[in-house]
Formats: structure tokens, C-alpha cells, sequence
């Protein structure tokens, strides 16, 4: 069972109380993109056997979206954070680092 | 003007926690910046309580505030009330960006109690009702089985539940058979 800490109601919330949103950190390419950027954007996600981030919504809690970051493998949960923010925060970061040395994700890591 | 009835209203299992459908009662999503003392101002000034803080319901009687989220809290007020309350907030936070919405007819309120009604709501909920860990004064938003749903202790032995007033048959069933004699767990 998946539990993440909601970074906006402080509930930690099991994953029956949540709504998947996919992938984190897209960048929307909209009419004016070039074909392969709005391919990219519609159809490439990444699917990782390890260190992913992902989006979810505490649909029965406080409404609110959130992003995840977490380890497919093991289930292990490195951090929740802002929906704000467009990348993962340097504490979550440097937490995977000491736990998955050299992992990389996307343009991070 | 026709009989303002809830939902059930007057519905009552006696199982080994009692599960009572509530009268109307006034409810009001107040939205907006939980910071500003205006809007603590207005919310306390028509519920006569204290503002919560994240996760809290500060309830006294038919009145009180819940936290729902960071943006909204949930003002709790007799439902003849509501009218003037709605009121005299839009008085007080005019000018400011705000919703206020009377959600009363929209909702249906439970109370399960007895010494025993931790274990009914625990059987619904995936939320942690343990006695360390949910108190009278706390408030969660959670599930209820396949509905949302929320939940506070007016006292150790009595919780108030809120849902959507169209699944209130649903919720007072569930509430019921989780409360069956004989199914009792002994976990608390
Ligand atoms: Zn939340």
C-alpha cells in the first residue's frame, strides 16, 4: 500500500484516498510546437524500474494537487512536494542521491 | 414557506454504537486567504468559536469551524441561521477576494456513538482513528467506504460525520452494518 504525506493538509493519505495524475513535470507543446516536440508531450512517458515523479491529487482529502517522488521497486517514498514548483526540490534530490546513487530521471538527477 | 427536512432525518440504528441521522444543520465553505484576519474574523464572528488551525474543528453545540483545506474552512451554524450568517460575512470580507456558499441542503450529518463508535468509523475509513492518533478537536477528510466523506468527535464517545446528501442512504447503511451487533472487533 502506497501512503504519501499531502505537502497541503499534512494528512498522510493512503493511496485509496488519492488520484493518480501521471507523469510529473511535463512541459505542455501546444499548436505552434514542431511535430516532434507535441508527439513528445502527447505520447512519451517515462516508465521507470526505479526513482520516478509523478502527480497526484488528495481527491479525498483536501482537493488539492501535489507531486511525488518515489522508487517504483520498492514502493519507497523519497518526498512529496508543491505543486508549484516545475522541478523537484534539492532536498528530495540530494535524498535520492544518498539512496540511489547515480540515478537519473528525465533531465534530472 | 414548505418544512426544511435532512436527509433521513430522524433515522436511528441502535447497534453496538448507536447511528443517528442529524436535523438540517447549517453549513456554509467559506474559500479564501486563511491568513488574513478578516476572514478569521468573520468565521469567528458567526461561529463564536476559535479559528482552527490545519487538520482541526473547533465545535461547540450547532456551531463551530472545520478545516478543510488550505484555502477553505467550513463554517458550522444552527440551519435557521444561515441566512444571517452568510450575511454578516459578506459584510465583513467585501472587498476582499472570497466564496462563501451555503452548502447546507447539499450535505447529511451522522452521529455515531458510544463507547465502541471508533471502531464503526475505523471499519469505513482508511484514516487512522486510533485514540493517540484522532481526538476530539481534530477533523479529517477521508472516505467513507466508496464515498468521500469527513468526520469529527463532538466528545470520546460521539463522532459527527458529513457527507454528500445524495449518497446519505448509502452512508447511513454502511454506518449501520458496520455497527452490527456481533461484529464488534475489540481493536481500541
Ligand atoms: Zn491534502
Amino acid at each position: 500500500m502506497l501512503i504519501l504525506h499531502c505537502p497541503y493538509c499534512g494528512v498522510d493519505a493512503d493511496e485509496t484516498e488519492l488520484a493518480p495524475g501521471g507523469e510529473a513535470h511535463l512541459k505542455r507543446f501546444g499548436p505552434d510546437s514542431s511535430d516532434e516536440d507535441f508527439e513528445g508531450y502527447l505520447f512519451h512517458r517515462e516508465n521507470p524500474k526505479g526513482v520516478h515523479f509523478e502527480r497526484w491529487r488528495h481527491a479525498n482529502g483536501c482537493g488539492k494537487w501535489f507531486h511525488a517522488a518515489r522508487c517504483t521497486t520498492t514502493m519507497e517514498v523519497f518526498g512529496t512536494y508543491s505543486a508549484q514548483l516545475t522541478e523537484p526540490p534539492k532536498e528530495i534530490c540530494d535524498k535520492i542521491s544518498g539512496k540511489r546513487p547515480g540515478w537519473s530521471w528525465r533531465i534530472f538527477g | 414557506m414548505s418544512d426544511v427536512v435532512a436527509a433521513l432525518q430522524g433515522a436511528v440504528y441502535d447497534g453496538f454504537a448507536k447511528v443517528e441521522a442529524a436535523g438540517p444543520r447549517g453549513m456554509i465553505t467559506v474559500k479564501g486567504d486563511l491568513a488574513a484576519s478578516v476572514l478569521k474574523n468573520a468565521t469567528t464572528g458567526v461561529a463564536g468559536v476559535d479559528f482552527p488551525g490545519q487538520g482541526e474543528a473547533n465545535c461547540v453545540g450547532e456551531k463551530g469551524i472545520c478545516w478543510m483545506a488550505p484555502d477553505e474552512v467550513l463554517v458550522l451554524v444552527p440551519y435557521a441561521e444561515v441566512p444571517d450568517a452568510v450575511g454578516r460575512m459578506e459584510k465583513v470580507l467585501a472587498g476582499t477576494h472570497h466564496l462563501i456558499a451555503n452548502v447546507s441542503d447539499a450535505r447529511a450529518l451522522f452521529f455515531v456513538s458510544g463507547l465502541d463508535a471508533r471502531e464503526v468509523i475505523a471499519k469505513l475509513t482508511p484514516a487512522d482513528v486510533s485514540p493517540s492518533a484522532f481526538r476530539p478537536g481534530q477533523f479529517r477528510r477521508t472516505r467513507l467506504a466508496q464515498v468521500p466523506a469527513a468526520f469529527w468527535m463532538r466528545d470520546a464517545e460521539t463522532f459527527e460525520v458529513i457527507c454528500f446528501r445524495s449518497v446519505a442512504r448509502y452512508v447511513f447503511d454502511l454506518l449501520k452494518t458496520a455497527a452490527l451487533p456481533g461484529s464488534e472487533v475489540g481493536y481500541f
